[in-house]
């Protein structure tokens, strides 16, 4: 099989301004993989589909993944100016002076969500070749565009994506919930996701049971009504 | 009513079902099938839309037993959810078993001595032929073949299930495979117990084949029934032997050489028509190969460790990375992907199950067929519910 670099050029050669860019792997299994981005992603997969040299005709899997937002701490050093009193010749004088002071800086690294796709070639009989795509953020932006016209074996499994970590895959023909009941509110497979209390199966609660039961009874628990994307929406 | 009426329009080139116009005079009525259902095999529902006796739309429902596996794999350690891959495809816990070990060996980059490879193929064939002979006979059972072949399975099934619990202590949730090989090492007499099983089995086939095979009944329910296309069978990801039977030549065990399988000689037995039929027959003859399989192996099975001595398993913890590793299970393609962030818990802990992917054309090979059908295609496909909700 090709090596995933000799794909990525492939690919920015036959579609015109294609984003392609190669996740490495630091495993052992040394699996790299291509992150698409969405405006030319179906075109992408198609070709990977089509093409006669590569011919990636089954899709075997596709999960998600989420990425919690990154806070990093680092330290920069910085130069600034700095006033200071210095012994002059008629007594103390104002003086500025550039001095480099390090410092400790925090910043966000935005999480995401991604979904990673498993491709092989049944022609060819190679594979596998991993592709991914990843949305803006958690929150808002968390479509990404469906691989369900290429390969109909993501129709479910990206429902599936959808149900438990909240992507909305835009061009989906059919994106329902699909382990979760409808009326589910919320995503469980979401690394922050808050496990509702079962007080109502507790008959005599105590301890922690009854200390979450009364946080739930007082309208704090947060897990509903946090994020609503019904699919009517999309 | 014949399916020349079927419209083909397509959605932007997606391959989706033919939508099907209602040519009866009367209403349209629509069917919950399941969740209670016997044929379902479990706890499943298909919304199924009937025009008199004819399907004209089908909705699976999913998630009756919808438990998050991957979720709480993801809060366990990595030997820690061994067991609970027993009760995936509760039928075949020991290929279960494999194909996470598989994932975690790739993941860490893990040899297996060829002892515990040896043992791992005779219990994964072992597996292969219980469920293939209990598939069977649960597609009959549903045809209105009440008990008799589906007991003839089961009397098989008992001996194969009698040799995993005197191995593992356990007939259905076996637990048995660790990273780096196995956890307890066969005995000479469990080896001469199941060479006697494996000598016993071409006789029940023969017996289950004249049974079968041939039968009117059988062959005039199943033949030309739920029909396949290689081209939709593979676009939609189908796997294992419904997707043989449909005539495309795919099997991990040749493809990937996973194990120790290109020691074996074996053939692949390939479908033409992609209908019940040929679901059936490809599924006899795998079980007659696994047998061929089984041969071999039970006669070149070397002696020596079976776990890696450098097999690490206090503090496992994997370097950053992540791995995807698949096997041939009975039912297909079952996979497991893994991200490890270095700490002792999955990152990520993904399996790809079977069952539900099989499920996806389940609405395409129904349309336009009687409802009585609809239970036949659905056996057909072979699933276990413990697979597809997870």
């Amino acid at each position: 099989m090709q090596t995933v670099e000799e794909i990525k050029a492939a690919i920015e050669a036959a579609v015109p301004a294609a984003k392609v860019e190669l996740i490495l792997n630091p495993g052992p299994a040394a699996e790299h993989s291509l992150l698409l981005s969405h405006a030319k992603a179906v075109e992408i997969a198609t070709f990977l589909r089509d093409n006669p040299k590569f011919k990636f005709d089954f899709l075997s899997n596709v999960s998600g993944v989420d990425w919690l937002d990154k806070e990093i701490t680092e330290k920069v050093k910085v130069t600034k100016p700095v006033t200071k009193l210095v012994d002059g010749p008629d007594g103390k004088v104002e003086q500025t002076l550039e001095e480099t002071v390090e410092e400790t800086r925090k910043r966000v690294e935005p999480g995401y969500l991604e979904s990673v796709y498993h491709l092989y070639s049944i022609a060819l009989r190679q594979g596998p070749l991993v592709v991914r795509m990843r949305t803006a953020n958690r929150t808002e932006q968390v479509e990404m565009p469906s691989l369900t016209p290429v390969w109909r074996s993501a129709e479910f499994q990206e429902r599936e994506v959808f149900d438990l970590y909240g992507v909305v895959f835009t061009g989906h023909p059919d994106l329902r919930r699909i382990l979760m009941w409808d009326e589910f509110k919320d995503h469980p497979m979401r690394r922050d996701y808050v496990e509702p209390d079962d007080f109502e199966y507790e008959p005599t609660a105590h301890d922690a049971v009854l200390k979450r039961s009364l946080e739930h009874k007082s309208g704090e628990q947060g897990t509903e009504g946090t994020r609503e994307q019904e699919v009517g929406a999309a | 009513m014949s399916l020349t009426e079927t419209k083909t329009e397509k959605l932007e080139g997606w391959n989706r079902p033919p939508v099907i116009e209602p040519g009866g005079e009367g209403e349209l009525l629509e069917v919950a099938m399941g969740p209670h259902h016997p044929s379902t095999h479990g706890v499943f529902r298909m919304d199924v839309t009937l025009d008199g006796e004819r399907v004209i739309k089908l909705k699976p429902v999913f998630g009756y037993l919808h438990r998050n596996h991957e979720k709480i794999a993801e809060g366990a350690s990595y030997l820690a959810s061994m067991p609970y891959t027993d009760r995936l495809d509760y039928f075949c816990s020991l290929t279960n078993n494999w194909a996470y070990a598989l994932a975690v060996e790739k993941l860490v980059a893990q040899e297996v001595p060829e002892r515990a490879q040896y043992i791992r193929v005779i219990l994964a064939e072992l597996t292969r032929i219980q469920n293939h002979a209990s598939s069977i006979g649960f597609l009959m059972q549903e045809m209105g073949a009440s008990g008799t072949p589906l007991m003839y399975a089961f009397k098989e099934r008992e001996k194969i299930l009698d040799l995993f619990e005197s191995l593992t202590g356990s007939r259905m949730m076996c637990n048995y495979m660790r990273f780096g090989g196995c956890r307890v090492d066969v005995s000479a007499a469990w080896l001469d117990a199941a060479r006697k099983v494996v000598a016993g089995l071409p006789a029940f086939i023969d017996e289950f084949e004249a049974l079968l095979t041939s039968n009117e009944i059988l062959m005039a329910r199943c033949q030309g029934i739920g029909v396949l296309n290689p081209e939709l069978a593979i676009n939609a990801g189908v796997s294992g032997p419904m997707l043989r039977a449909s005539g495309v030549n795919y099997d991990i065990r040749k493809v990937d050489n996973y194990g120790i399988y290109d020691r074996f000689k074996f053939r692949v037995p390939l479908g033409d028509h992609g209908d019940i039929y040929d679901r059936y027959m490809v599924r006899v003859l795998e079980m007659r190969e696994s047998i061929v399989i089984l041969e071999q192996a039970l006669k070149d099975i070397p002696a020596g460790p079976i776990m890696d001595p450098k097999a690490k398993i206090r503090g496992f913890r994997p370097k950053p990375g992540e791995a995807y590793g698949r096997i041939e299970a009975p039912k297909g393609e079952l996979g497991f992907y893994l991200i490890s962030d270095g700490t002792g818990n999955p990152y990520r802990y993904r399996v790809r199950p079977p069952s539900l992917i099989n499920l996806t054309i389940l609405e395409d090979m129904c349309l336009g067929s009687n409802v009585a059908d609809v239970v036949l295609i659905f056996g057909s496909v072979d699933i276990v519910l413990g697979e597809v909700d997870r």
